[in-house]
């Protein structure tokens, strides 16, 4: 290969070069996806929540206000709010909240929940243990669900000079809708 | 550019008829349509890029004939000429997002770029290396035909709904904020001429690394070679991208794919870092061959080799290298840390270090010079002044925490019309004027030249400096209507549109008055200081320049 390629006529040469340099880029394009998407979870990029299984055990004199946002996709027919608008926890503690969402069509939906958190900077520090987020949520006619989340503050957050004048974290969820068709494959 | 000293006498390359031989049997058909021949493709090219520039700046008329006044005088009535098109708020406003787009789109790919890199680089890359033609003459013709159905697409878009995105086309109004075709039209608009970019890119690429003539090394090449090489590469590793973040839009829209849809778990804020990744390159892109334009010119003109050639070559790929480090600060507001953003403001303003050397290299080029204030020399002389003031508001602007202020104000509107309308505009100018005997044979009206001149940078100046005030008041862009207390300047801006108007129309008569019956020019019009081999051979040049090398000592 190599040895042909030196053979090779110099235009086609330097022409086969380039082509080459254009394959790299438009495969760094679409490498982005998933590259992107390790960045955001490895830096906590845009808000971008970690999960974990065991919390570290609250720190003490150190509490942190938790408000909770909820939102659905536009035209979608489903109320969802936090049962409690925030709470205040220890940070480094294990903490539960429940949202409630009910289905207000007469046919069965499938939601899933985005999510992240605001500050930005606090995502790297807010970790979820468990979330109705992370898998499909179906509610029949009528029907409504309460779901929980269960989360924990990292200490860390205390000693990271961009964050630790943090004294609210806002944890936001939306619902959309799952095609059915998208949701197959 | 080194003082390259010639030996002219070693190549026949002096024909009296433009036209030699070969040309007579070609008809029309044959020359124009199935063109290889560089010189005659890169016509081509600068028909086009003035055929789009009139479309271009007819829409900014449009677009300040709205804004002369606040309220919403026009839009309602210019959107019912649109198929499908009632009067309504709803109409006015998307129809003024299509003029925004397709100004932005069409001034971007359909002008600046072809003349720049089609035009003037088809035309003179090879000639001034010494070079026969182009390295792959059929793929030139391909670049160039490629660009006729993408702008047939953009230009008819507006009449499938309008593409109203914006030229960022930014997720989610491109994804789902937009149905129908006209999006999609605009989008494959931009796969054709990124097709036919990139296909000239590894032309100029090959051609000027393979095909220069004896004794031309990389560090002889006049530096209107180096800037097209520069801007070779930053197309050849942007346009990909760009291709790639595109060809996801698409998918998105019609494909049912979620990668800038949060729904499905993508980010339309990634679509920001592809397209600026793309974008920021491209403005450079833009503007590099105008560095390079304006130092021949410079050069010229001032009867002295280009001061400190070396700095002036590495600093613009010193520029294209940067340039792929800094596209987050057209992205300050969508959430970056304090510490990214540190990072990019500063990359951004190491930018302005290759920049300063070049305009100090072209000021201390004509320092003790024996200057001529001809046309293409005022445009020159302008080109640095203008894009010194857009350069000192860039560096304003770079800053993340003024930027938080300024995003999407009327003062970054300015910014970037004084680097690129104004800059890369007057080196087009500036390029037209000074080969325009070369090309054409004929000598243009110096009168009505320096006309242009004067009243051009008149009007543009008096269209786009009062924008920096209304930015700073808070005038948002891409918005048609904005509060009374800004009516003065705006209309100043209007007023400044129609001196430029006015000029463009004494361009246009010279052009067509020099065309018909200009004198005959010589060989070199300019004289000893233009030194690049163009000026060794008759003008215009013969169908086949250099068929013996020229040898350069």
């Amino acid at each position: 290969m190599i040895a042909r390629i030196a053979r090779m006529d110099r235009k086609l040469r330097t022409a086969l070069l380039a082509v080459l340099g254009i394959c790299f880029m438009s495969g760094l394009g679409w490498a982005s996806i998933p590259l992107y998407r390790m960045f955001c979870q490895a830096t906590g990029l845009n808000g971008t929540t970690q999960r974990g299984t065991v919390a570290p055990g609250a720190v003490k004199n150190h509490q942190i206000r938790i408000d909770f946002d909820t939102n659905v996709a536009p035209h979608m027919p489903w109320k969802f709010l936090p049962e409690n608008p925030y709470d205040t926890v220890d940070v480094g503690a294990r903490d539960m909240a429940f949202f409630t969402a009910r289905n207000t069509s007469n046919k069965p939906i499938t939601g899933t929940a985005t999510f992240n958190v605001t500050p930005a900077q606090a995502g790297k520090y807010f970790t979820k243990i468990q979330c109705f987020c992370f898998t499909q949520q179906t509610l029949q006619p009528g029907e409504t669900a309460r779901m929980p989340v269960i989360f924990f503050v990292d200490p860390k957050i205390l000693q990271d000079p961009d964050a630790s004048d943090v004294e609210t974290i806002t944890l936001s969820y939306t619902f959309y809708p799952v095609d059915s068709a998208k949701a197959k494959s | 550019m080194t003082d390259t000293a010639l030996t002219p006498s070693a190549f026949e390359a002096h024909h009296d008829d433009a036209h030699a031989h070969d040309t007579h049997e070609m008809s029309f058909f044959a020359r124009w349509f199935m063109s290889t021949n560089h010189k005659d493709i890169g016509t081509l090219y600068l028909i086009f890029a003035i055929v789009a520039g009139i479309i271009g700046g007819g829409i900014s008329g449009l677009m300040r004939a709205e804004l002369a006044h606040p309220g919403i005088q026009y839009l309602g009535y210019w959107a019912s000429f649109l198929p499908g098109g009632e009067q309504g708020l709803d109409h006015s406003l998307h129809l003024w997002n299509v003029l925004i787009t397709a100004h932005g789109l069409i001034m971007v790919f359909f002008m600046v770029m072809p003349a720049m890199i089609g035009g003037f680089g088809n035309w003179f890359v090879p000639i001034m290396i010494g070079a026969p033609d182009m390295a792959f003459p059929r793929m030139n013709n391909v670049s160039f035909w490629l660009l006729i159905p993408a702008f047939t697409l953009l230009l008819a878009s507006p009449f499938f709904g309008g593409a109203g995105n914006g030229w960022t086309l930014y997720a989610p109004l491109s994804t789902y904020g937009e149905p129908g075709p006209s999006t999609d039209m605009a989008i494959l608009a931009l796969h054709l001429a990124g097709a036919s970019s990139i296909l000239g890119a590894i032309n100029f690429i090959t051609t000027i690394f393979n095909m220069r003539a004896p004794g031309m090394t990389l560090h002889k090449m006049p530096l209107f070679v180096w800037s097209v090489l520069v801007t070779a590469f930053l197309l050849l590793l942007a346009l990909p991208v760009l291709a790639a973040a595109i060809t996801m839009l698409l998918t998105d829209r019609n494909f049912g794919t979620t990668f800038f849809d949060p729904a499905g778990g993508g980010d339309p804020v990634l679509y920001q870092h592809l397209f600026w990744f793309f974008g920021h390159p491209e403005v450079y892109i833009m503007i590099l061959p105008g560095f390079g334009i304006v130092s021949q010119v410079i050069s010229t003109f001032s009867k002295k080799p280009v001061f400190g050639y070396l700095g002036m070559a590495y600093a613009m790929v010193a520029i294209g290298v940067v340039g792929f480090v800094v596209w987050a600060h057209h992205m300050f507001t969508t959430g970056l840390s304090v510490n990214t953003k540190m990072y990019f403001t500063a990359a951004t303003m190491v930018i302005a270090v290759p920049t300063g050397i070049k305009i100090f290299s072209w000021i201390a080029t004509m320092w003790g010079g024996s200057l001529t204030f001809k046309t293409p020399m005022l445009w020159a002389i302008g080109f640095i002044f203008m894009f010194t003031v857009g350069g000192v508001t860039g560096v304003v602007l770079a800053n993340g925490g003024i930027d938080d202020y300024m995003q999407d104000s009327y003062y970054v509107v300015a910014h970037f019309h004084y680097v690129l309308s104004l800059g890369a505009v007057f080196s087009l100018f500036c390029g037209f004027y000074y080969w325009f005997p070369k090309m054409s044979g004929k000598m243009y009206n110096e009168f009505l030249g320096q006309v242009h001149y004067w009243v051009f940078f008149l009007g543009v100046n008096v269209m786009f400096f009062p924008m920096h005030f209304l930015g700073l008041q808070n005038m948002q862009r891409r918005v048609p209507d904005y509060a009374d207390a800004l009516a003065q300047w705006n209309w100043v801006a209007s007023i400044g549109y129609m001196i430029m108007a006015a000029s463009m129309v004494v361009f246009f008569v010279n052009v067509i008055m020099s065309l018909m019956s200009g004198k005959k020019a010589g060989d070199s019009p300019w004289g000893e200081g233009a030194t690049t081999l163009e000026w060794t051979l008759s003008s215009p040049p013969p169908y086949h320049q250099f068929e013996t090398l020229p040898r350069i000592d």
